[in-house]
């Protein structure tokens, strides 16, 4: 059933594509209705396939003289991130309804990107995978080149060219592990059980994670990132955030760490300490945790300091990944849900119902004009949104960051010590910029009547979306059972070898 | 000689001739006072039928082979089947982009010529001998310099067509050269006896005139497929030739080009599948001792071969891609993307297969970029007449002034950059494994890891024509009015591109079916 997520965005977008221009009404209640039905499947889908492992949803031959097949299926990690594509996909629906230009082809671009992703969480075929995988770059190019805003082309081709050579990184590895395998198939489980030489899998690894890892945010190959993000329409930013990154650290996880695990093998000597691609990576994730909540600490843009603070906070899930133990990998793929989440939420506030009303996103602007008392739900909403991002108890942040802290303490305390400085940097940077944005008194009140004009209402899809994502997050927070009932036998089987 | 199989293997050819001869009869004789489209509607019409009865005429001949002397001229079935039918469908498609266009006043004589160049594309596709292959690829390079220069009125045609033609010129003189060495080498104008006879002659001694000659034959041949360094003809040809010109030289000419790579290929790794079998007994001893023995072969036919394709697919793929980067005008991003493409091709001919994995591998990528190829040409010829120019800014607002011209637009580049689920990307992954899984070792590994990362590179390039169509702001926002038979063809094309891409089983089924 999972399936008809993919085809229903796919179906979704060939009929945006297709409808008259200039009926945005229609455009968008298609779009919000393709969402959330998506969503309401990946729900079903969900609570259907909990206490499951791993159920193959349909496995055709695709071409059968190279042993391709089309093989879906979902895991517990598949079914949370593709719950999490249904919610980030109906948010970002609800926070572009303000979108009046070529309405229609900005869906249409919005749910081809939304299929490819659901396509990747759910494909277990490496040859599937890398289908789907591809197909979303295309439209985030043009979604962020012709909606987006601040050197938009720039980060558009940027982030293009990033996610084209990320892939082609894949791509070598895919063709080769095909051919060295002798296997004759592409299938996941098949090429984790083909018994892939060590040597190859020591640079296949290396390889392909690096090639996943661009997409996810991975230091220093972060830098389409922050660009991308800014520039983005809202709806993408949050995509980009929310799922788009998660599509990199699923691969890391899916892809590099099934196929190639001796790739994390001791090399057998220690250059600078580091000893294994496994410390090299965990390294390149703390450095991203600090450096990217560094450098959030200093941006001017609004924007830019959640651009950074995804790079950081994606950090903890490359670094949980890394842990390679149960509660580390555990810890990662909530943090994907609870970024995913958090990430939509803070882009949500940041670029539709801020800039949407002052048209500004540098902080020194907004430090002057009193958002606090005139948008009081913006403000607040980004308190709690910044306090559930910087890991506050109560909401999923909190939940995912300790379990991937607890597990890097038990492969090595000093990544969880250097980690742990990122999360108090992180909550530096948030209280910086709320301040700075809402709650700044650096002008005299009187300045509040100069502008003259009222800053227009919250509409109805903004409050929507927000309490979507909002009541998202607290209720992980609050019972991180219901996610992690279904990710933990996930974990568990990858981690008992390949073979899930 | 067999005088019943020269009919049944030359019938395809001699049906395209009769076709020409036709078309110009009627064109000379019934339609001399008709208006210009109803001749050119005609003259197509006429072409489709000759290249559909032709494709009938293959798949009657079936695995019929022509030989003299019991050496091989013409083989039949197989590869060479599938790829001659190709060069027909292309061959058709690129005439029905001629119905609404105005770059002549002699349609008739332009489908005439348009059909004699594509049976010289049978000619070599199926031929396996030096005088054989000579006369087909003249056949062809001269119909192709002749269509080059059909725009009379415009003085870049005039241009293209002498570059063209003083380039094909030099370089059919050094492949002469290279074939009278071969003879001379071996004594035969057969490309299995040569093959055979480069095992058998002493290997030290004639090893550096084996090289030169395969050097001088590499000149020739990668002048037609536009192998760097032998692509400078390229990039005029493409931009000054009349738009279904071009297409068919960088569809057409194409395919029947790497099908004669194809065949001189697989005739230097199998080189007693030519032979008659009481003859190939004789050899048997041989070839199991060097060509099968524990240790590869130094100096055989192929090893110089293989060194001289790897050098010209690494030029290909990274002068084409690097120099597409910098164009402003699309004809000519479209012939440096096309020795890109030729790039990649020959890598697959460098580690080529025993079997015939490489050789559908590398036929479905041409057939497909040919199909690719005039689709992007039929766009780029609509916008030109529409703006008058094929620089990339002809392109501004595209979506606006066409939006399914704009769409056939976004698939052939996307899959032209090998982007899934088009078939650009399953040709490329289909090459790739070809050549990962015949050759071992860093170099293979080293040249797919170039391509790939370089068809990365490619994607900012297609990015630049994409854009302008989508993104950037129109100047003029006039639409653009397609005629409908071309629309029709566009779209045909770009359907083609989809579901081949979506279910690449099918194609690559009916290439293995011959």
């Amino acid at each position: 059933m999972l399936a008809w997520t993919i085809y229903l965005s796919f179906a979704g977008a060939l009929i945006e594509a297709l409808l008259p221009k200039g009926n945005a009404a229609l455009a968008r209640v298609i779009a919000l209705l393709v969402a959330v039905v998506g969503f309401g499947i990946a729900i079903a889908g969900f609570i259907g396939g909990a206490g499951q492992g791993r159920i193959v949803i349909a496995d055709v031959p695709w071409v059968p003289t190279m042993g391709i097949h089309y093989t879906l299926a979902a895991d517990g990690i598949s079914r949370v991130l593709v719950l999490l594509t249904g919610l980030a996909a109906t948010a970002g629906v609800l926070f572009s309804w303000n979108i009046e230009l070529r309405t229609n082809e900005f869906f249409a671009f919005f749910l081809a990107l939304i299929g490819g992703v659901y396509g990747v969480f759910l494909s277990f075929d490496l040859f599937l995978l890398f289908v789907f995988y591809e197909i979303a770059i295309v439209p985030k190019y043009f979604l962020i080149a012709i909606w987006g805003s601040t050197r938009k082309e720039y980060a558009a081709m940027k982030l293009a060219l990033y996610s084209f050579v990320g892939s082609a990184m894949v791509l070598i590895t895919l063709i080769t592990a095909y051919a060295v395998s002798g296997s004759h198939s592409t299938g996941l489980v098949e090429l984790a059980h083909a018994g892939l030489p060590v040597s190859f899998q020591m640079w296949a690894f290396p390889l392909t994670f690096v090639g996943f890892g661009i997409l996810a945010g991975l230091w220093p190959f972060h830098t389409w990132a922050p660009t991308g993000h800014v520039a983005a329409p809202t709806a993408a930013s949050m995509l980009l955030a929310g799922v788009v990154m998660k599509l990199g650290a699923y691969g890391c996880l899916r892809v590099a760490m099934s196929l190639f695990p001796h790739g994390m093998d001791p090399w057998g000597f220690s250059f600078l300490g580091l000893g294994s691609w496994r410390d090299v990576f965990a390294l390149l994730a703390v450095i991203g945790i600090v450096y990217g909540a560094l450098v959030a600490l200093v941006q001017t843009d609004f924007k830019f300091v959640i651009g950074y603070s995804s790079v950081s906070h994606m950090g903890f899930v490359l670094l949980g990944l890394m842990t390679l133990n149960q509660i580390g990998i555990t810890g990662a793929v909530l943090q994907m849900f609870s970024h995913g989440v958090l990430a939509g939420l803070l882009f949500g506030i940041v670029g539709r119902i801020v800039y949407e009303r002052t048209h500004t996103r540098q902080l020194a602007e907004l430090e002057t004009m009193h958002l606090s008392k005139r948008l009081p739900f913006a403000a607040w909403g980004f308190a709690v949104a910044g306090m559930a991002s910087m890991g506050l108890p109560g909401f999923s942040g909190f939940v995912a960051e300790l379990q991937v802290l607890i597990g890097s303490w038990t492969a090595n305390p000093w990544w969880t010590a250097a980690a742990g400085v990122g999360i108090v940097v992180g909550v530096a940077y948030t209280w910086r910029a709320l301040q700075k944005a809402f709650f700044s008194d650096a002008l005299p009140a009187q300045h509040l009547h100069e502008h003259g004009h009222e800053l227009a209402a919250l509409t109805w899809p903004e409050v929507t979306g927000f309490v979507l994502l909002g009541a998202a997050s607290l209720l992980v927070g609050l019972w991180p059972r219901v996610l992690l009932d279904t990710i933990e036998p996930a974990v568990k089987a990858l981690l008992a070898g390949g073979g899930q | 000689m067999n005088y019943g199989d020269l009919f049944r293997v030359t019938l395809p050819e001699t049906v395209l001739e009769i076709a020409a001869l036709l078309v110009l009869l009627v064109d000379l004789a019934f339609l001399r006072k008709a208006a210009l489209q109803v001749r050119a509607a005609v003259a197509a019409v006429l072409g489709v039928v000759g290249s559909a009865v032709s494709i009938w005429a293959i798949y009657g001949a079936g695995a019929t082979s022509l030989r003299f002397n019991g050496n091989l001229l013409l083989v039949g079935g197989g590869t060479v089947a599938a790829a001659q039918i190709g060069v027909l469908v292309l061959t058709a498609l690129t005439l029905l982009l001629l119905v609404d266009s105005e770059f002549t006043q002699h349609p008739g004589e332009y489908v005439a010529v348009v059909l004699m160049a594509a049976s010289g594309g049978l000619i070599i596709s199926a031929a396996r001998d030096l005088l054989v292959i000579f006369a087909g690829l003249e056949l062809l390079s001269i119909s192709l310099y002749v269509l080059t220069a059909f725009g009379k009125t415009s003085a870049k045609s005039a241009e293209a067509a002498l570059k063209y033609y003083l380039f094909g010129g030099m370089s059919a003189a050094f492949l002469l050269f290279g074939f009278s060495y071969l003879y001379g080498l071996s004594g035969s104008t057969n490309l299995y006896q040569i093959v055979l006879a480069a095992y058998r002659i002493d290997r030290m001694s004639a090893w550096p005139l084996w090289a030169v000659a395969l050097v001088l034959v590499a000149v020739g041949l990668g002048f037609k497929v536009a192998a760097v360094p032998f692509h400078l003809w390229a990039a005029d040809t493409y931009e000054g030739a009349p738009a279904p010109a071009a297409s068919f030289i960088a569809s057409v000419s194409k395919v029947a080009s790497f099908a004669l790579f194809i065949g001189i290929s697989a005739a230097a790794l199998n080189p007693t599948s030519g032979l008659l079998l009481d003859t190939a007994h004789g050899v048997m001893r041989l070839e199991t001792r060097v060509i099968h023995g524990p240790v590869p072969t130094p100096f055989g036919f192929f090893a110089p071969w293989v060194r001289i394709l790897e050098v010209l697919a690494a030029l290909s793929m990274v002068v084409g891609n690097l120099t597409a980067l910098r164009q402003t005008s699309v004809r000519r991003l479209l012939a440096y993307s096309a020795v890109a493409h030729a790039g990649y091709m020959l890598l697959g001919l460098a580690f080529f297969s025993w079997g015939p994995r490489s050789a559908q591998a590398i036929l479905y990528y041409v057939l497909t970029y040919g199909l690719t190829t005039i689709g992007a040409f039929g766009v780029v010829g609509v916008v030109e007449r529409a703006v008058g120019s094929d620089k990339l800014d002809a392109f501004l607002g595209l979506h606006k002034r066409n939006p399914l011209l704009a769409g056939v637009l976004l698939v052939l580049f996307l899959s032209l950059a090998g982007i899934p689920p088009l078939v650009g990307f399953w040709a490329k992954f289909n090459l790739f494994v070809a050549v990962l899984s015949v050759g071992g070792g860093v170099v293979p590994f080293a040249l797919v890891a170039l391509a790939v990362g370089m068809s990365a590179v490619s994607l900012y390039y297609y990015l630049q024509v994409l854009k302008r169509a989508y993104v950037m702001l129109a100047v003029d926002e006039a639409p653009i009015k397609v005629h409908p038979v071309t629309m029709l063809v566009l779209l045909v094309v770009a359907a083609a591109v989809v579901l081949a891409g979506c279910f690449p089983a099918v194609l690559q089924n009916w290439i293995a079916s011959f």
